[in-house]
């Protein structure tokens, strides 16, 4: 088990490493750094020295992969792709445009992030397998038909709606709780909360309560449930004590891999409702061209959601004793 | 010839020769848009695999089941009326410009226009000064207007919405309910003449009586569900009988911030949101298909790269890497002005960009799918047989592997299409979407958001987007589900 961690941590650097080269190419071959400065400080009419200064400033000004000047080492740590690549594997994001510290930006506007991006996923899970265990419950009646649809229509609601229409109603017409904003204060911070949550919540309905549905009904067909309804069993323990147990191992899938993701915030949300999380950090990021911070999240992003693959394997073996990782398995 | 050709083939035509009508009246100057020429491609390639489904009744089976779903049905109707808008408008030139006296050679205006603006008219060209409500006659801020006892501040009259309204508190009414049921007596009219006819054809086909086969649709219980089909359609006839009425008079969904109509706005967005869902699609299938059968066909190292790729490209977030693209894509715009003639085609490859980035970031989902149906489908004894006699990789992959894993990419295919279409929106909000000259759902929200804020408020470019947005996905979705319970081996056999 130990050993098999290990092994999945080691097969993540060369993936960590692609994606660093993708965005490098992106970001450092495809434009170089003097497009990017001229960018910065307007199209035209830009001096060479005012372009060179730029660079020197954020740290631009040097060969992309080799560099042949200094006499003894350096050729290859002292070139943009060491310093803004490489640097990344130990999360030392730099410096923002604006002289900011990325790496200490990340750590002040995780924890809003969570805030709303926890209660959004707990609520949104139980809320969506208890809704599809009740409509498989009534499967092939007319309450399944009707929740079906109901669930493509939500599902076919733009998220932009959802939250347009929920700041509309609730804070513009009702005036329950304030259209945007956070507070760091326990005691205000559920009224800012509420509304992202609520929105978060049922967005999700659609989608989340048809995947678990096709999931118990997949369950449902199986043949031990065929021998537990033989044996006399009625259709609520059927239902609760064995499809619901058994269901849990494909539900984990999708479950334990946007786990750490949650870090990362949700990028229209937070921009909507003014939260200062990590998602509307990207877009102000986006907004204002800041090419460090996109690439930081990249990253960061990148390295949370292979976390989430590994930490998917590991509980697996954990709910499901029939499944053994490592060399046995194969 | 069969029916659906034949309606194929009189639909060609009247295509055809409205085309031929702009060609031929005026020397245009035809403009193809790279979009433009891969919907024609695509319109080629869908069109040779139903005549290929067509001819083959193994591959007409499924495509039965979906054609006995009522929701599926009617989605379908929708979805065609969404599709002839789009092509309609993909369809481009630039208009000559008046000749001046001596002059020999043609110059062309600027603009590109589409079959769509030709055939849309007054709606497109009717502009007012700023925000106007549905149905206004009046604008929604007030001016300043002279008036014979001097300037007064008040609400100016529209100058084409309502125009023809002596007194527009008065006459709106009357004259609303008389063309409502105008366009509903002339839409019933044209609705009941096809009605009859399809009946006739019916009851012909059937060695049926015309009543008796009229009270089947009627019930419901023919094996096409056509009372849905008609009643889908009978609802756009009366829509655009409606729009057809009200059009050149009123501005029905009222106009936006530079005085557009918001309806033809919403309708011009139908082609960029059918780029979205399909081109994004076209794109990633090739790479998709290929690197996921060669997977699991060769295994081994090939296998082992591809596999990295895409757990390379799948792990970073979507969003982010589309961001990431566009805004390189943006200093090198910015950076390149010269490559680009008209702003269209600047706004256009734009477009085509992030249809190509978007393929990139989705095409890793259908490719570790047909991965693993491809190991499945290589086990079974009929490829072991192929190996034997000698048969080549690519034919064996070609004849005997890909139209085993077919119905995964059909399915991957609809399945998507309405994630794209909402993903477009997404995008614009985020900055990262199609150029904001393009007319989009996603530009229309996202200045709506600022008009909410207003009072009182500016609701209708917002509603119109929602209601065009919603109708698409919502059709979408319910197709693709039928298409998938038809195809899906999985499904079929839980049913039996």
């Amino acid at each position: 088990m130990f050993a098999y961690i290990i092994r999945r941590i080691l097969y993540a650097i060369p993936i960590l490493l692609g994606v660093n080269v993708i965005t490098f190419t992106l970001f450092f071959v495809v434009n170089k750094p003097d497009d990017m400065a001229r960018m910065h400080l307007g199209m035209k009419h830009v001096q060479q020295a005012d372009i060179d200064k730029w660079k020197s400033s954020h740290g631009y000004d040097k060969p992309l992969f080799y560099n042949s000047s200094p006499v003894t080492g350096g050729h290859l740590t002292d070139t943009i792709f060491f310093k803004k690549s490489i640097r990344l594997f130990v999360f030392d994001f730099g410096n923002a445009d604006d002289g900011r510290n990325i790496g200490h930006d990340i750590r002040q506007r995780v924890l809003p992030s969570l805030a709303i991006a926890i209660p959004i996923f707990i609520i949104g899970l139980l809320l969506n397998i208890t809704l599809a265990l009740i409509i498989a419950f009534f499967r092939a009646t007319y309450v399944d038909y009707t929740g079906m649809i109901l669930c493509v229509v939500l599902m076919s609601i733009s998220t932009l709606f959802y939250i347009i229409g929920g700041q509309y109603l609730i804070s513009k017409v009702w005036h329950l709780v304030p259209i945007s904003g956070f507070s760091t204060h326990i005691s205000t911070l559920s009224k800012f909360i509420i509304l992202p949550v609520v929105v978060g919540v049922i967005g999700g309905i659609g989608s989340g309560t048809r995947w678990y549905r096709t999931i118990f009904l997949e369950e449902i067909s199986k043949d031990y449930v065929r021998t537990v309804r033989a044996k006399g069993m009625p259709e609520r323990v059927v239902l609760f004590r064995h499809v619901l147990r058994n269901a849990l191992v494909p539900i984990l899938t999708g479950v334990v891999v946007v786990i750490p993701l949650l870090f990362m915030g949700s990028l229209i949300l937070e921009s909507f409702f003014g939260i200062p999380g990590l998602g509307s950090y990207t877009i102000d990021a986006i907004g204002s061209q800041d090419f460090a911070i996109v690439r930081s999240m990249v990253f960061l992003g990148s390295a949370l959601y292979i976390l989430g693959l590994i930490l998917t394997d590991i509980s697996y073996t954990m709910v499901d004793p029939r499944i053994r990782l490592g060399a046995e398995a194969s | 010839m069969s029916k659906p050709s034949l309606i194929f083939a009189l639909s060609l035509l009247t295509v055809l020769a409205v085309t031929t009508g702009v060609a031929t009246s005026e020397h245009v100057k035809w403009v193809f848009l790279w979009t433009d020429i891969l919907i024609y491609v695509l319109i080629l390639a869908v069109g040779s695999f139903a005549i290929q489904v067509w001819r083959k009744e193994h591959l007409r089976a499924p495509w039965h089941h979906v054609s006995q779903r009522p929701l599926a049905m009617a989605a379908a109707v929708v979805l065609s009326m969404y599709m002839i808008i789009g092509v309609l408008d993909s369809i481009h030139f630039r208009e000559p410009l008046d000749n001046q006296a001596g002059q020999t050679e043609m110059h062309y205006s600027g603009e590109v226009v589409s079959l769509f603006d030709k055939l849309a008219g007054p709606l497109g060209n009717q502009g007012e000064k700023t925000y106007s409500a549905p149905f206004a006659s009046h604008l929604f801020t007030k001016e300043t207007i002279d008036s014979p006892q001097g300037p007064i501040r008040a609400y100016p009259r529209l100058q084409y919405g309502g125009h023809h309204l002596a007194d527009p508190d008065r006459d709106f009414w009357p004259d609303l309910i008389k063309g409502a049921s105008l366009s509903f007596i002339y839409s019933l009219m044209f609705w009941l003449v096809l009605l009859a006819a399809v009946t006739h054809l019916l009851a012909r086909h059937y060695a049926k009586g015309f009543v008796p086969m009229l009270r089947q649709i009627a019930s419901g219980k023919t094996s096409v569900p056509f009372r849905s089909l008609f009643l889908t359609f009978g609802l756009i006839c009366y829509l655009t009988a409606f729009i057809l009425i009200f059009g050149d008079k009123y501005h029905i969904l009222g106009t936006d911030k530079v005085g557009n109509d918001v309806l033809f706005f919403s309708l011009k967005s139908i082609r960029t949101g059918l780029v979205f869902g399909t081109l994004t699609t076209l794109i990633m299938l090739p790479f998709a298909v290929m690197l996921g059968i060669m997977a699991g066909y060769f295994r081994g190292w090939v296998d082992d790269v591809i596999q990295y790729v895409y757990t390379t490209l799948s792990s970073i977030p979507g969003v982010l890497l589309i961001a990431a693209a566009i805004l390189s894509l943006q200093v090198y715009m910015a950076n390149n002005p010269e490559m680009f003639e008209t702003v269209t085609e600047r706004a256009d490859l734009r477009l085509l960009f992030l249809c190509i980035i978007l393929g990139i970031t989705s095409w890793t989902g259908l490719c570790r799918l047909l991965r693993a149906e491809t190991l499945k489908v290589c086990r079974l004894d009929y490829i072991e047989a192929a190996l034997s006699f000698g048969t080549s990789h690519f034919k064996i992959i070609t004849r005997h592997i890909l139209p085993n894993v077919m119905h995964i990419i059909l399915i991957s295919i609809v399945l998507d299409f309405s994630g794209l279409v909402l993903a477009e929106a997404v995008l614009s909000y985020v900055g990262v979407g199609v150029d904001p000259i393009t007319t989009s759902w996603g530009n229309m929200i996202n200045s709506a958001r600022l008009e909410m804020a207003r009072d009182p408020m500016v609701w209708w470019s917002l509603a119109a987007a929602f209601i065009f947005m919603f109708t698409l996905v919502l059709a979408a979705n319910l197709f693709s589900d039928a298409v998938r319970d038809a195809f899906d081996p999985r499904i079929t056999r839980a049913k039996q």
